[in-house]
């Protein structure tokens, strides 16, 4: 980004439309990253003004106020005021809400105070005028300082106008110094007042409100009707992430299994054949067999995101989340956590309260996040039936909701106990705005999906890659001696080390070959699935025995498949997560509690379902 | 003569004006925060507000129409605010 080139930042309320007017500015041509030392999105991107000069636009975080009180506020906040140095944006454009304009036009006015040239965009212009709401934009723009441009980003109106309008108000306006302070309570009276006074001076009241938001409540935020949706949804949710995803696994999984084959017929055995096909192939095979299922979970959590549903989620989550000492906020980073524990971690950053914040990050890695989906699915192939109970409902999803709702009571219970240990009687606000219901863009949810699904890829390249040649390597090196009469990875070094670890996992049922898979399942919790798969394809490599999955049930008991589930609930097995924890909470010392109590939890779940799955003769 | 009632004493349905804004915490640091955020939302003194949605737990927390906007809150953030119900809510 060259010192010369205008940098446009956006800012505005939460669910003005930012992201997608920023979304429509850019199209892909941006980046997300993180900022320096802080793990708050940095989004930026590039455009061309129609008279071809190019721009940098920057969507920073939503808020109400230049008051910071989160770290995505101190961003914003830094940003604006010129305070961090690879953001110094030379124009401000407001986004509002055409629909909601009382916070913004506050917030507007205390932009005025920065001094940098300022323009304000009506987004969302298409529905204030379908509710015949009349806004005198001359008179407006007058009131408030700015030129006023209507945009509607979800259809791209208005784009060039406003680009335009940011390259005027850059020539004809100088940057002033800027006179912003944290306003006092007096102070944020009299800015309501302005703002009020602006309002009904010049915004004449819609003749045809939004009802429709009104009406869908009365039936989302109804008490019991409410609640009852929120579970179904959830339901319908983690079924839909097994069947609709199961047509894209079975492809991927073809596409793969005919890859291996053809390599193998057209190398010759030896050392590299193997490295090939029984490490990489199979290896990232069975960790990128796991995509849809991801885009499925994925895409119902952008949708509900962008239908307006997450707000109304945490309202209805927020006692029975607060009896555990949870903010109903943390819903959202929790459900996050479903996906995967590192964008659980970091959205946690919408939690105003430390004390909150740490709470939810001590038990978002709880969650099921996607990465156990693999583990999970493995072992259920192998030891639930594939049979329907009450008529309708899979046993094996029936199993893995079970698996879930585990992750979610034994999150309410940690959560509960650092409560009563840590801290006790902190209050911190609720408080949130609920958003009027919009249908999804579906171009801005493709956009999402595709930029989780990089990220997905990139770490099954990054991460799990290398270690999978490491796996294969221990599990190949050294070859058996010759007239060996045992499997080859009997002699190997994953081998030795599996051995030198067995007698701690014993108790808890796990033969060498999990605890060799559970080392470098320590990277991530998937690898495991490709480790076992690399530990059994190399030991039984010339009797091809079937899938995995009818490997592991000949070999385990029923109480080490139970057992090893169990594990998989709690243990802290990805090393990434751990780093943005640390990096989060910017501390070691919760990095550690958080390994120490995790592992404890996961050697107590698995002991315990272990002894009693024998103690029922399922040994 | 209108009636004034603790805004966190009122019941879905129940609607008027914001008579006086106050926050009430132990710590006095966090009542002056919590009175900023009130005000942030809007909820000042003249604001016409509605409580429209009560939680499933204990009608906690709610859900008020702040001149037009959705402000969920807990019923403990606002027990500093009083509201002066419209005449016909006071007649009910």
């Amino acid at each position: 980004m060259s010192a010369s080139m205008t940098t446009v930042a956006l800012i505005g309320n939460p669910n003005s439309g930012k992201t997608a007017l920023f979304n429509a500015l850019t199209g892909s041509r941006q980046k997300v990253a993180n900022y320096a030392g802080v793990t708050v999105e940095r989004k930026a991107g590039a455009v061309r003004a129609p008279d071809g000069t190019p721009m940098t636009v920057l969507d920073l975080p939503g808020t109400y106020s230049l008051r910071a009180r989160s770290p995505d506020e101190v961003i914003t906040r830094d940003v604006v005021l010129g305070r961090r140095p690879e953001d110094v944006p030379d124009v401000l454009v407001v986004v509002a809400d055409a629909t909601n304009l009382r916070l913004v036009l506050r917030l507007a006015l205390e932009i005025k105070a920065v001094g940098l040239p300022a323009v304000m965009a009506l987004n969302m212009y298409d529905i204030a005028e379908r509710q015949g709401l009349r806004i005198d934009l001359e008179g407006l723009s007058k009131a408030i300082g700015m030129p006023v441009v209507t945009t509607v980003a979800t259809r791209k109106r208005g784009l060039d106008d406003l680009l335009v309008a940011v390259q005027g108000v850059l020539a004809s306006t100088a940057a002033r110094p800027s006179t912003w302070h944290e306003p006092d309570v007096a102070e944020i009276r009299a800015a309501h007042r302005e703002a009020s006074r602006i309002l009904s001076a010049h915004v004449r009241p819609p003749e045809r409100p939004d009802t429709l938001t009104g009406k869908i409540d009365s039936v989302l935020l109804h008490p019991v009707a409410g609640l009852l949706i929120l579970l179904t949804l959830l339901f319908v949710m983690f079924q839909a992430v097994f069947s609709w995803a199961a047509p894209g696994m079975d492809a991927i999984d073809m596409g793969l299994g005919a890859l291996g084959g053809w390599v193998a017929g057209i190398m010759p055995d030896g050392l590299l054949q193997s490295l090939i096909v029984d490490g990489l192939i199979s290896g990232v095979g069975s960790v990128l067999v796991f995509l849809p299922q991801i885009l499925v979970l994925f895409l119902f959590i952008l949708l509900l995101e962008d239908f307006g549903y997450m707000a109304r989620a945490a309202f209805l989550m927020d006692r029975i989340m607060g009896g555990a000492g949870l903010h109903g906020r943390a819903f959202i980073p929790l459900l996050s956590s479903f996906a995967c524990a590192i964008p659980g971690v970091m959205s946690a950053r919408v939690i105003d309260s430390k004390r909150d914040r740490l709470t939810t990050i001590m038990v978002a890695p709880l969650m099921t996040c996607s990465a156990r989906i693999p583990v999970y699915t493995l072992i259920i192939a192998a030891f639930i039936p594939r049979e329907t109970v009450w008529g309708w409902v899979e046993l094996q999803g029936l199993v893995m909701f079970g698996l879930y709702a585990a992750g979610i009571i034994s999150a309410l219970v940690v959560s509960f106990v650092i409560r009563k240990i840590f801290w006790r009687g902190a209050f911190e606000p609720f408080m949130m705005e609920l958003p009027a219901y919009k249908m999804p863009d579906p171009g801005s949810v493709a956009l999402n999906l595709w930029q989780r699904a990089r990220i997905f890829l990139e770490r099954a390249g990054r991460i799990i890659l290398p270690l999978m040649v490491v796996v294969w390597a221990l599990s190949t090196f050294p070859g058996p001696p010759p007239g060996a009469t045992g499997a080859a990875i009997d002699y190997s070094f994953a081998g030795m080390i599996g051995r030198a670890l067995e007698p701690i996992f014993a108790p808890i049922g796990f033969n060498w070959q999990m605890v060799v898979a559970l080392v470098p399942g320590m990277a991530a919790r998937e690898v495991a699935v490709a480790a076992l798969g690399t530990v059994y394809a190399v030991a039984d490599a010339e009797s091809a025995v079937g899938t995995l999955a009818g490997v592991l049930s000949l070999q385990w008991s029923l109480a080490t498949g139970l057992a090893f589930l169990a594990w998989y609930v709690f243990a802290p097995q990805c090393v990434a997560t751990l780093g943005v924890v640390k990096r989060e909470t910017n501390s070691w010392m919760w990095m550690w509690v958080m390994v120490v109590y995790m592992f404890a939890l996961a050697y107590l779940a698995a002991f315990v379902v272990y002894r009693l799955a024998v103690a029922f003769g399922l040994g | 003569m209108t009636e004034i009632i603790k805004l966190s004493r009122a019941r879905r349905g129940q609607e008027g004006r914001i008579h006086a804004v106050e926050a009430i915490e132990d710590n006095p640091a966090d009542a002056l925060e919590l009175e900023r955020r009130l005000l942030e939302f809007g909820l000042v003194e003249g604001a016409r507000v509605q409580m429209i949605h009560e939680g499933p737990v204990g009608r906690d927390p709610v859900v008020l129409n702040v001149e037009g906007m959705r402000i969920a809150l807990r019923r403990h953030e606002v027990r500093g605010l009083s509201l002066q119900l419209d005449e016909a809510d006071t007649a009910a």
